[in-house]
Parts: structure tokens; sequence; C-alpha cells
């Protein structure tokens, strides 16, 4: 298979590592190879983090070629918007509506429609937020929703099976619950 | 359970809890460290498994040092007195730890001593410079071995140890911010566990002494070492090895580190299947392994991160060959090293492919990263900002206050390294006050950065005469390496009881929610003729 290359972006405390471990316990599981690449430190502290995912076999760098991607993941649209230089033009954008505003800039939220119009492979915008806090009264689960959308959608080579064992055997017990049901959640959509 | 205490055969690993996993199958006894960011989970992991079960609470101790130098000392002492160490840091607290790093490889070490360092080109989690630690391998005789991945970082920790025993000299693990912070599946050995039996041996006075003009013979038997170590094991260990050996062409690459794994992508990308000589011996480099390559190609191309050490050592040793070799004409010296960078390197020797990249919005805002809701920081600079007169000068330190420098605060017009925020301005604060300007001075500085290397500037500032105000910033926890515990929390050391012992007589402890306190003694203190110290202290929300 060629190896498949997932960014996820969003902002500092979204959640983007847990995300990246459960997506490497489900690779693990369906016996392929993975390598992925993260920031700590400063970056966690609300600012702009792209976590780089490889999904397949030998996979060398756990850092994606500019123009390689086949999904991005964006958990916020200007830090999706942000990921633009590893896109090409079959990456598929995956993209949380919610907007996080940059502190002392006002939101033109036209400008960012519009930028997100110019994208020339498939867009799929997703009021995550809005649907984690309606029916799990967490917006915190976003990102699982997300991924649960990306896998249900085979938008990533993962079976929902394995996501749900990584998810169990990666997330602390007593979140094991809500975060499953963020990923059924996210069958209809 | 952590992931790294796994009974499984195969698990995923973070590249620093790789440096664990393979310390705790080496059967390491005592580990020691100071945060620091990309080192900052090799510590954080031992810290949350040390008590994970009866094996490690017996047989396995950890401690946070109050800096690089304290716990390399501590690691330094267990082993002397027996027990198999490790000791792990970012690259600039090799700097801090270097005036006691040095003696260690002369005396060496009666048991295995890993030192894992990370390294940061890019400089994702470092200010102050985009440090090449490798360079502390010629300065300190120190064998140094570079891993590419996590896995490699397990078997090379385990390799290490056996090098350290096998020559009684500590080995040096040295990684980089893509392969601490790098996750890969990663096959598991058992754990080993060794009863902790210390006794310092006194049957050998010289052993641990440099004193000259026993520290000459000391060097000479370093020196003797390390070609022993260059001969019997850089030259025949399978941690340098030859990829694609078999393509013929008459250009090869040698690569060291993360960098290998691009090159390899690199040629995936471009349909190319040029041998490279993975090397993961750094120092001593293996000489003779190197003249083989020499020997079969007509052009190298040496590709590494940051300063051009092992291209200028092949240079040398290819002075016998016909060989031409390339390197830091096509790819950077500053900045991280990435497949695209190998990519357009190559494009000069062979057919060029282009990236098909879309185009960036250029006028997406930028986010920096900030303080978090509810930080003490947010009350303590908003305070200062409004009564600090315009010209002040504010010296920033290593925390989480250094992110002051970015709007809306602008609070920052220097930053070196640990401590400094005072040393640097007691300096500026005497030239001013020798010169009748009346230009303040105020520096910040955190509780555990206090600890580390604010003290002896302190110091200075009560023996030397200097009148600058600094700002404690007592949040209770080292908060921006990942919330590690500082010393003294509810118990001795404490912060005032230091400050006041060292003569400082203005001193206050405040909670910067109180703005109108906290105003008036800034105003108050920026007027003293000695130096002056407030304490403003509330917990960050993630202290326990």
């Amino acid at each position: 298979m060629n190896n498949f290359n997932l960014i996820i972006s969003g902002v500092g405390g979204q959640g983007t590592i847990t995300l990246l471990k459960v997506i490497g316990r489900a690779a693990l599981l369906q016996g392929l190879d993975f390598k992925s690449s993260e920031l700590h430190g400063l970056s966690q502290r609300g600012g702009s983090v792209k976590t780089h995912i490889r999904i397949g076999e030998n996979i060398s760098s756990p850092l994606i070629i500019p123009g390689e991607t086949d999904l991005i993941i964006g958990l916020e649209p200007q830090e999706a918007l942000r990921t633009k230089s590893f896109a090409g033009k079959k990456t598929v954008f995956l993209i949380n509506e919610k907007v996080i505003p940059v502190q002392g800039k006002e939101v033109d939220k036209s400008e960012i429609e519009k930028w997100i119009k110019k994208i020339p492979g498939e867009v799929k915008l997703i009021n995550a937020f809005s649907i984690t806090q309606e029916k799990l009264k967490n917006s915190l689960y976003s990102g699982i929703f997300l991924l649960g959308y990306a896998v249900h959608n085979k938008l990533i080579p993962l079976s929902i099976d394995s996501v749900k064992k990584a998810l169990e055997e990666t997330i602390k017990p007593d979140y094991i619950e809500e975060n499953l049901k963020a990923l059924d959640l996210a069958k209809g959509f | 359970m952590h992931e790294v205490l796994d009974n499984k055969k195969k698990t995923i690993l973070l590249g620093n809890d790789a440096v664990v996993r393979g310390a705790l199958e080496s059967g390491v006894q005592f580990a020691a460290t100071y945060p620091g960011t990309p080192a900052s989970e090799i510590g954080d992991t031992f810290y949350l498994i040390r008590n994970a079960n009866k094996e490690l609470k017996e047989n396995f101790h950890f401690e946070y040092g109050t800096n690089e130098k304290v716990a390399l000392e501590s690691a330094i002492g267990a082993n002397f007195s027996g027990l198999k160490t490790m000791m792990s840091m970012k690259h600039f607290g090799v700097n801090v730890a270097a005036d006691s790093l040095l003696p260690l490889f002369y005396t060496g070490v009666p048991n295995g001593m890993v030192l894992a360092i990370s390294d940061d080109p890019g400089c994702f989690s470092s200010a102050q410079s985009e440090q090449n630690s490798r360079a502390y391998a010629y300065m300190a005789h120190a064998p140094m071995i570079e891993p590419a991945d996590p896995q490699e970082t397990k078997d090379y920790v385990k390799y290490a140890y056996q090098i350290s025993e096998k020559y009684n000299i500590p080995v040096i693990v040295r990684l980089t911010t893509r392969v601490s912070h790098q996750r890969m599946p990663v096959d598991l050995d058992d754990l080993k566990f060794n009863k902790i039996e210390a006794d310092f041996p006194k049957d050998k006075p010289d052993q641990f002494s440099t004193m000259p003009p026993y520290t000459i013979s000391q060097h000479k038997e370093l020196l003797e070492k390390i070609d022993k170590i260059r001969e019997q094991e850089a030259e025949v260990s399978e941690i340098n090895k030859m990829h694609n050996e078999d393509a013929g062409d008459d250009m090869a690459i040698i690569a060291s580190g993360v960098s290998f794994h691009h090159v390899m992508e690199a040629q995936k990308f471009m349909g190319l299947n040029i041998p490279v000589l993975k090397l993961g011996w750094f120092y001593p480099l293996p000489e003779k392994k190197i003249k083989e390559v020499l020997s079969k190609f007509k052009k190298i191309l040496v590709v590494e991160e940051l300063e051009d050490y092992v291209e200028k050592e092949v240079k040398i040793l290819a002075k016998d060959y016909d060989v031409e070799i390339l390197g830091k004409e096509y790819l950077p010296t500053a900045g991280e090293i990435r497949p695209e960078n190998v990519i357009e390197a190559l494009g000069s020797f062979y057919p060029p492919k282009k990236l098909e990249v879309l185009e960036e919005e250029k006028e997406l805002a930028k986010r920096f990263p900030g303080f978090c809701p509810g930080c003490p920081y947010w009350f303590l600079f908003n305070t200062v900002k409004q009564v600090a007169p315009k010209n002040t000068v504010f010296g920033g330190d290593i925390g989480c206050y250094m992110m002051a420098y970015f709007p809306p605060f602008k609070l920052q017009d220097y930053l070196f390294s640990m401590g400094s925020g005072i040393g640097i301005g007691h300096g500026v604060k005497k030239s001013l006050n020798l010169s009748g300007n009346n230009q303040k001075v105020i520096a910040f500085i955190g509780d555990s950065t206090f600890f580390h290397a604010g003290i002896p500037a302190l110091v200075n500032c009560v023996e030397n005469k200097s009148n600058p105000l600094i700002i404690i910033m007592d949040n209770s926890i080292t908060a921006m390496t990942g919330h590690q515990p500082r010393p003294g929390i509810d118990k001795e050391p404490n912060i005032e009881k230091i400050v006041s012992g060292i003569g400082v007589k203005n001193l206050k402890v405040i909670d910067p929610i109180n703005q109108e306190e906290l105003k008036e003694t800034i105003k108050d203190f920026l007027n003293k003729e000695e130096v002056s110290v407030i304490i403003s202290r509330r917990c960050c929300k993630f202290a326990k």
C-alpha cells in the first residue's frame, strides 16, 4: 500500500496528542507501521499545533513531504488553513467549523470562508463543536468526533473496531464511554 | 498503566519514552534530570512510573535535581557508589552540567552510565540558541551515538550501557526534537531489576579525584580508551550500516540521526536508489568504515543537521581518495533538515522532482503561544505594564513568562539563559547607576528557575551592590516544561528565607490578584537604593 499521510492541526490544548495516540494504537492493532511527529513545550500554550502522522508499511521519515498529505483534520479552521503548505490538489480537508479567535485579532468569518473555498480538493466542514456540545455536553470530544467521521467515511485506512479498541487501551477508564459515544455519534454525518 | 511498562511484544513509544524503556530493560537503578524540552518526558515518565510496581519501588530511584549540574552530580555519586545510572537533559542543560561533565570522562565510571541529551534544531521548544551538542563529544571525549527513531533509541540506550560497562566510561545518546518527539511501534524485551546495593569504594583513592598531576595521566588514559572504543566497537558496530549497498552509481550518502530517514523518504519520492551509510556512531567516528565507502564512490553527500562536524571529518579522511565530499553547500546549517531539503539537494545530482503544494494564505493571523486562562501571570504583567516607567528595562528569563515578550505585554528587553534575567539585570543597573542614569530595571524569574540558577545571581546583586527590582513569579511548579514539581512546596527550602538569608532587605510576598498592593510595592521598590525582591505568589492552575 501507499503510505497514508495525515496532519492533525489545532490549537494547543485541543487534544491532538490524545488523537494521535489513539490513531497510532489503532494502526498497530491492524498490523500497520506508524510514525508520527509532534511538538511539546511552548506550542502547547495556545499556539498553533501541527502533528504529522504516517500509516502504512516501512515508513521512513516521521515528517510528511509538502504536498503529499492525504488528509488534514483541522480542529480549527485557521489552523487547517495554516497546513496548506503541506497540502496538494488531492488533499482532503476535514475541518471543525468552530473558530478560535487569534488573540488581539478580530475574526473575519467571511474571509476564512473565502480562503476555505479556494482549497481545490474535497473539503468537509463539520460543526463538531456544536454537535458534541449539544449531544455530549462537552466540545472537548470534537477531535474524537472528527476522527470518527474520518473512519466512518473511509477517509482514513483504519477500521472503527480497531479505533474503538485503541481508544479503550489509550484513554483513562473514566472517559472511555463518552469517547466511544463521540465516535458513534459521527456515524450519521 | 504507562505504555513504557507494557508487557506486550510491541507498543508505540515516544522517542523519549524509548529512552526510559531502554534504561529499564538494562536494569537502571538511579535516574536524575532537570526538566527541559525536548528531553522533558524522559524524566517525566521516570517520575510517573517510579512507584508503579513493587520492583520499581524497591530497585529504582528517580529524582528531579535542582539544575542539570546537580542532577548529573547526583547520578555520578550514585554511580561511584555502585548503581547503574541515567541522567537526561536538554542541550542547554549540558552547558550547565559541563563543569562536572568533563572531569567525569577523566575519572570514568565503575558502573553503567548513560546520558540522554536532546538537541532542538529549529528551536521548537528552546530560545537562546540552536546549540549542536555533538561538539561536547570532542571537548569531553565523550562516546556519542545518534539514534534516528524510537526503536533505535531503545536499542542504542541498551547498547550504550554495554559500552559504558565494558570500558568504564559514560556514553551519550544524542537525540533531537524529531527523535525525542517521534512515535512508532517498538519491539519490547523484558524489564530488568537489580537490587540496590551501594558501597563507596575506598580501595583506590585516586580513582575519583581529578588532581594534577594525575589529571594528565587520566587524560592520556581517556584518549587511549577512545582509540580502543573506535577500533573495537565503532568500526565493527552494526549501528553504522550501509543501505542500498548494491545500487550501482558513483554517488553515495552519509547520514546521521533523523536525517537518515529524511534521506530514505526523499529517495522514495524521487524514485532513487542511492547507497547510504547511516552513521550510528558520532564519536569516535568509524574511520575505516567511512574509508571503505570513500574508496567506492566518486561523490559523497553528507546529510547531517546543524554544523558540519561529520562532513569535516569525512573531508579529512577523503584526502587519499579520488572522491568529492559535498554537504552544507546543498543543505542548511541553521534550522532543522526536513525531507524537502534533501529532495532539493538531491535534485542537484539527479532529475529534480518538484513539490506540488497549495499556496499559503499569507494574510492568516499568526497565533502566538500565550498564558493560559486563569494564569497568575496575567495579573502580574498587567500590573507591571501599568506602573513601570516607560523606559524601564525588562529582563526576561526561561519559563512560561518569556511569553511576556509577545503582544499584548511586550515586557522583555533581553533573554538569555536560566537565571540570566537577574545576572544581566545587575550589570545593566550597576552601569546605569555608575553613570547617574535613573533608568529602572525589573528582572522576572520563575520559582524553579530561581532555584536552578537565580540564587548566585541574586547573591551577586547584594555583594556588588546594585538595585534592580527582581520579581520571583512563584507559581509553585515548573510549568513550561510540563508541570514538574519544584523544590520546597509547603516545606523547606523556602524562597523568602533564602532571599532574606542572602541579605535582601526589601522583600515582599504578594498575591498578584491584589493589584493595588502590587502596584504600590513596585512603585516603592523601584526607588530603593538596594536590590529589592517581590515574590509574586499564586499557583499555576496545573499545580496540585
